[in-house]
């Protein structure tokens, strides 16, 4: 089944400059389950396409499909959890006060919430610091708490903006790898944007490479990883010759002005 | 404890200025005095003099100093803090329209800022009228609305408060509408992605993101409110409050009690400014953003 399906999807925003096509004929579907990376260098429209599926833009040609249906019902029915590039914690809330508060304006009943709370609590390895506020926690930690948020309503699929981009490789190795776990024992379906090639062919059951001037897919790779993926898989032949076909689509892409 | 020596530096230079500027000032009309009398006057009793004369041109420290005592302390320990003659009545008097005209500025400054950032027309026009309210001197304002309130029948504490109410709803809107619309883009497409209504973005992000900026604005709103208070009961022939002090003292050349009024409604503001701090550092601990 198409958890996202987008035909001939294009975005152009007007500047003063003139139109940038931000999004150009894109074609993509993501299958239920699917652990999907869009890589690509800054203005491919990785992260506009993201907001696409998450009706925070508007194309303006082609449809999108989300859930089976537009991406606004979707929006409308908490159809995903969306992880943003900062963790975005209120400070005025503690850490569980944080990944209530979407629970609350879904209007869940307090015990739920306690119960979903402690559970995604548990999830993301950060039990017992529920009464703790965000500036007392370390970034990697706040945007664990940040992705607890995103999974403690009912929503099958995960939007990732970048969620690492901001933190060190050791804290970001780690993450992964607590990321994978995650994915496995909740069987939703991610969409994963990254800068990061090792990231990307890491995480993902597919990879998308895309280009920029006008952002488009330049390259769809389905990885032949198994899903069971310890850290070291990133030394074997297989890793890296879909590192190197990433790298590729990206040199592609780039064209001559690089 | 450690900013206490500079304070007192300071104090203490305040004082060597104001006695010195006593003498100064002061000397002229003791010389008068003495030449008159005929008498020859040396340095310490023309310094004398001039520091204990009834209607100074400055008084010095001492003689407001027991001016407010006498006026506050002593009516206490006669048992009529509230009488005609006390300043804690003048104050008080004072104090109750600037509460009155602080909360309805507060609320009024509320109301504008939640409107300019929720409705579009209200953003593209009240703010212009905003700023043009704040150029009219309120002392030319202030007969105005004590003469309408009062043609319609509204008179006593009511339009006191109006007049500080109309300085202190000012530094609010201001504060307020930065205040409403400090979440950032992010913060309000994750309100968007759980598909929240109006106003759980406004109770749960925007009212609680722009506390740091009430606060601020509720202490400048706060003295606004007082000087509000004092001026409109300088043109109205208010015969209580601070105001009526500062100008019954100067109808009669009482300098001594002018300067008193004047300490007196320094120290009220003090007072409120102070009490709004520690409001804010309760408020912001409570909600865990005071680190």
């Amino acid at each position: 089944m198409n958890i996202v399906s987008a035909q001939n999807l294009s975005l152009t925003f007007q500047t003063n400059d003139g139109p940038v096509h931000a999004l150009k004929d894109v074609n993509l579907d993501v299958q239920k389950g699917d652990f999907v990376s869009f890589i690509g260098p800054s203005g491919c429209g990785k992260t506009t396409f993201l907001r696409c599926m998450a009706d925070l833009e508007h194309p303006t040609e082609g449809t999108i499909s989300v859930n089976g249906m537009s991406a606004e019902d979707a929006r409308r029915k908490r159809a995903y959890g969306y992880v943003f590039q900062a963790a975005g914690l209120y400070p005025w809330r503690t850490i569980g006060g944080n990944i209530r508060l979407p629970l609350e304006i879904m209007g869940y009943d307090k015990a739920d919430q306690d119960a979903r709370v402690s559970r995604v609590l548990e999830l993301v390895d950060l039990a017992g610091f529920e009464k703790k506020f965000p500036w007392q926690l370390s970034g990697g930690m706040q945007q664990r708490a940040s992705i607890a948020r995103a999974l403690a309503f009912d929503a099958d699929i995960l939007l990732m903006d970048e969620p690492f981009g901001a933190l060190d490789e050791i804290v970001r190795d780690h993450l992964n790898e607590q990321l994978l776990h995650l994915w496995e024992r909740t069987n939703k379906t991610i969409c994963f944007v990254t800068h990061s090639i090792p990231e990307a062919v890491y995480l993902s059951t597919k990879i998308v490479v895309m280009s920029p001037r006008p952002g488009r897919i330049s390259d769809v790779i389905d990885s032949p990883l198994p899903r069971e993926r310890p850290l070291d898989i990133r030394d074997t032949p297989e890793f890296l010759e879909i590192a190197h076909r990433v790298r590729d689509g990206l040199r592609a892409g780039h064209g001559d002005d690089v | 404890m450690r900013n206490l020596l500079p304070i007192l530096t300071v104090v203490a230079a305040i004082f060597v200025f104001w006695y010195a500027a006593a003498v100064v000032l002061n000397a002229p009309w003791a010389k008068d005095k003495a030449q008159r009398a005929g008498v020859e006057l040396g340095f310490s009793e023309l310094v004398s003099d001039t520091w204990s004369q009834d209607k100074p041109k400055l008084p010095a420290p001492h003689q407001v100093g027991a001016e407010i005592w006498k006026t506050t302390g002593a009516m206490v320990a006669k048992g009529r803090a509230f009488s005609k003659r006390s300043l804690i009545y003048h104050s008080w008097v004072t104090f109750s329209s600037t509460a009155l005209g602080f909360l309805l500025g507060t609320a009024l400054g509320i109301a504008l800022a939640v409107g300019i950032v929720y409705n579009r027309t209200m953003d593209m026009s009240v703010m212009p009228w905003v700023i043009a309210s704040q150029t009219i001197p309120i002392l030319a304002i202030a007969p105005m609305i004590i003469v309408v309130l009062n043609a319609v029948g509204i008179s006593g504490l009511l339009p006191k408060a109006m007049i500080s109410m109309y300085l202190s709803f000012f530094p609010v809107v201001v504060g307020m509408v930065k205040g409403l619309r400090s979440p950032s883009g992010m913060q309000l497409d994750q309100m968007r992605t759980w598909h929240a209504s109006s106003s759980q973005e406004f109770w749960r992000l925007r009212l609680p993101s722009s506390m740091p900026y009430l606060f601020t604005s509720l202490k400048i709103a706060m003295a606004a409110s007082l000087v509000g208070a004092i001026v409109g009961e300088l043109p109205t022939g208010a015969v209580a409050g601070l105001g009526a002090r500062l100008l019954a003292g100067s109808y009669y050349g009482q300098t001594i009690q002018i300067w008193s009024a004047l300490i007196m409604a320094a120290t009220l503001a003090a007072i409120l400014v102070a009490l709004i701090g520690v409001l804010q550092r309760i408020t912001l601990k409570k909600m865990g953003m005071a680190q």
